[in-house]
């Protein structure tokens, strides 16, 4: 049995979830915001943060989401853990829907279900000692007595590569590596069985980086987690996940196994993206590639039709007036894309 | 007469009220016209330090203690500071991580460009307004006679880094210094801006010290690179060179460390272990020495000189694991200089 097989079973069983059926599905997932104007407040237009996201996260996997600034990524990380709440669609986790829960049972769920940010600076209070910082976890939900709570930090910090020493510290004496090991400790404090990682490595120098995503691989096969990963760092989102998710524009564009979607990527967008990275290696400076012009448009006037057409070189008056739907199946290995007219098919 | 830009010997010291931190110290380079180079590091490398000491833009607590800054023949450091004024933003330019920090939110796109013209070139109101336009045209604003009236809060991050080449190539600088241009800009943005830089060097023969800490965008925009850990250049080469054939431990673990797309699948990142020392507490003897996979005594000892190690073409290395190449470059030196 494969290292991967392995982390599926024990995140299956951890989870208690069938074979086959997804730990978490994200189901037309849809959180629009109001702008508001004018001296009364009266909302003058809507923002589609996020527009009918609909992907599944299969036990012991890690699913990246991909995109730029805007894309709506983070927001569906904040909604699948219900810091955000959606407009419409539902978030099916361990085969409930969030959305039906009351606050006590969404409480419940929600230790099984943790985020790690991307700056653990701002989310780990200065004035506390790195120890007390992660005990709190256990304490607030009764899970441990202060004893337990205190072997159960060093035990944790053992894990994410911190000594025991750690506990006395206060979090701006650690550096920013350390630091986001003590933020992802904080989230395994509770035995969650999946972890949303928001940009986890983005403020991280690349020697670091590396050091972190070694470790969420490690801990993954050791614990048996499952997660999502979010990132506009294309090396990164590869190198961690199983599947990808590329969105733009609050929408999926395309769903695909790491595989498929570097060796063959199906929706324009993808392949611009792929493109406009820089690649660590001068001899492949000159080689071709799709660059797009202008910027991403404004989500409170998404374009008609295909949200890429304003910036896609291959548009034609089909995109501009009829939206494409996610075809291909959005589950399991399946390769799907939105597109009308996608790369690799005969014009 | 010699390179555009000489760089001897930098050392730059912060004082603060434990006393005074070395962040740059023994920096080296020259600089070409129409040539980029390529200062590579992480945080805490000294790479920003070493541009605002060229620029002469250091903080309060900032100072120059030791070396030469070169340019156009003219010792930068000897110039008094009404002196160097009229140099920036004239003959030497510099470009910013953040436009919205460097932008004045209360004045329009228009002023902002147009000041520069007024003050260096001496140009008259309507010529400065009709070249502000161009250059916006030049760097890819679209709806440039619109955009010069409005204010930098309503541009996006791409439209505002443009603006700010636009400025920085108002009065044909010789010099363009970018510190981190694109690094907060999306990957498709970032994409445009390079290309831009590219087109803008070439057609105007600006030398350029581009300043980043990702090795794609050193692959895609140098000519030559400097790689700079906790505040000294370990390493300097040509750009194929240095892809080719990394020398240093630390730019081969660096290497090594970035998840980037051609990558096998299943390898495992190598990640260079431990953090970089503080300012505070460098390590006598090389600064890289606890991190580094191949340290020996020596380098617990004694401090590497950033010295030659090719017979053939520039490569130069701050490491004793090359001092018998080192040795063999210094013997046929002297030996051509004997005979």
């Amino acid at each position: 049995m494969s290292a991967t097989e392995l982390t599926t079973r024990k995140a299956r069983e951890r989870a208690g979830v069938p074979d086959g059926q997804p730990l978490l599905s994200v189901q037309d997932l849809t959180l629009h915001y109001p702008i508001r104007g004018g001296i009364v407040s009266r909302q003058t237009g809507t923002v589609r943060a996020v527009d009918g996201v609909s992907f599944d996260v299969f036990p012991g996997e890690t699913l990246g989401i991909v995109g730029e600034s805007g894309c709506g990524k983070s927001t569906t990380g904040r909604a699948i853990i219900r810091l955000e709440n959606p407009t419409s669609g539902a978030v099916v986790f361990e085969g409930r829907d969030l959305a039906g829960l009351n606050t006590r049972e969404l409480r419940r769920v929600r230790l099984d279900l943790q985020m790690v940010f991307q700056d653990p600076y701002s989310s780990l209070n200065p004035q506390k000692r790195i120890g007390d910082l992660l005990a709190e976890p256990l304490l607030a939900h009764r899970r441990a007595s202060r004893k337990v709570a205190g072997e159960r930090v060093t035990e944790m910090l053992d894990r994410v590569g911190l000594s025991a020493q750690f506990k006395g510290r206060y979090p701006h004496e650690l550096s920013g590596g350390q630091r986001q090991r003590v933020g992802i400790a904080r989230a395994l404090m509770l035995d969650p069985t999946l972890l949303v990682l928001d940009e986890p490595v983005s403020a991280l120098d690349v020697s670091i980086q590396a050091q972190v995503l070694n470790l969420l691989r490690d801990l993954q096969t050791e614990l048996g987690l499952t997660y999502v990963f979010i990132s506009h760092g294309l090396g990164a989102v590869r190198y961690i996940s199983d599947r990808i998710v590329v969105m733009y524009l609050g929408k999926v564009m395309e769903v695909a196994t790491t595989a498929d979607l570097f060796a063959g990527p199906r929706h324009p967008y993808t392949e611009t993206l792929l493109d406009a990275y820089p690649a660590p290696n001068p001899h492949q400076r000159g080689r071709e590639r799709i660059v797009v012009e202008g910027d991403v448009p404004n989500a409170a006037k998404p374009p008609s039709g295909c949200v890429f057409h304003t910036r896609c070189p291959f548009a034609r008056e089909k995109c501009r007036t009829e939206e494409p739907r996610l075809t291909g199946g959005a589950q399991g290995g399946s390769h799907a894309f939105a597109c009308h007219f996608p790369l690799g098919e005969a014009a | 007469m010699g390179s555009l830009l000489q760089v001897r010997g930098l050392r730059t010291e912060f004082g603060s009220d434990a006393g005074s931190a070395v962040a740059v110290d023994e920096v080296s380079f020259d600089l070409d016209r129409g040539e980029t180079i390529c200062l590579v590091g992480e945080s805490g490398s000294g790479k920003s330090v070493t541009a605002l000491s060229i620029m002469g833009l250091l903080p309060r607590n900032g100072r120059v203690t030791d070396g030469e800054i070169r340019f156009d023949d003219v010792s930068l450091l000897d110039l008094s500071e009404p002196e160097m004024r009229e140099n920036r933003g004239n003959s030497l330019a510099m470009i910013f991580q953040e436009p919205m920090t460097s932008l004045n939110p209360v004045l329009t796109i228009g002023d902002q460009l147009t000041e520069g013209m007024l003050l260096h070139l001496g140009l008259s109101r309507q010529d400065a307004a009709k070249r502000a336009v161009e250059l916006l045209e030049l760097v890819g604003v679209p709806r440039a006679e619109q955009i010069v009236r409005d204010y930098p809060h309503r541009l996006s991050g791409g439209m505002r880094q443009r603006v700010m080449i636009a400025m920085a190539l108002s009065c044909s600088p010789a010099l363009l210094v970018a510190d981190e241009p694109t690094t907060a800009l999306d990957v498709t943005i970032q994409a445009q801006i390079l290309a831009l830089m590219k087109r803008l060097a070439a057609a105007s023969q600006t030398a350029t010290i581009l300043i980043t800490h990702d090795l794609g965008v050193v692959a895609e925009m140098a000519d030559k690179v400097a790689v700079m850990y906790a505040g000294q250049v370990v390493e300097e080469a040509d750009v194929f060179e240095l892809f080719d054939h990394p020398r240093h431990p630390y730019t081969v673990g660096l290497m090594k460390s970035i998840p980037h797309l051609g990558a096998d699948d299943d390898a495992r990142l190598e990640s260079i272990p431990g953090s970089v020392p503080a300012l505070a507490n460098m390590p006598s003897g090389c600064r890289f020495q606890d991190r580094c996979p191949s340290v020996m005594d020596r380098c617990r000892a004694e401090r590497p000189d950033l010295l030659e190690t090719s017979t053939t073409g520039k490569h130069l290395v701050r490491c004793f694991l090359y001092s018998g190449e080192q040795a063999a470059v210094r013997d046929e030196t002297t030996t051509a200089v004997a005979s």
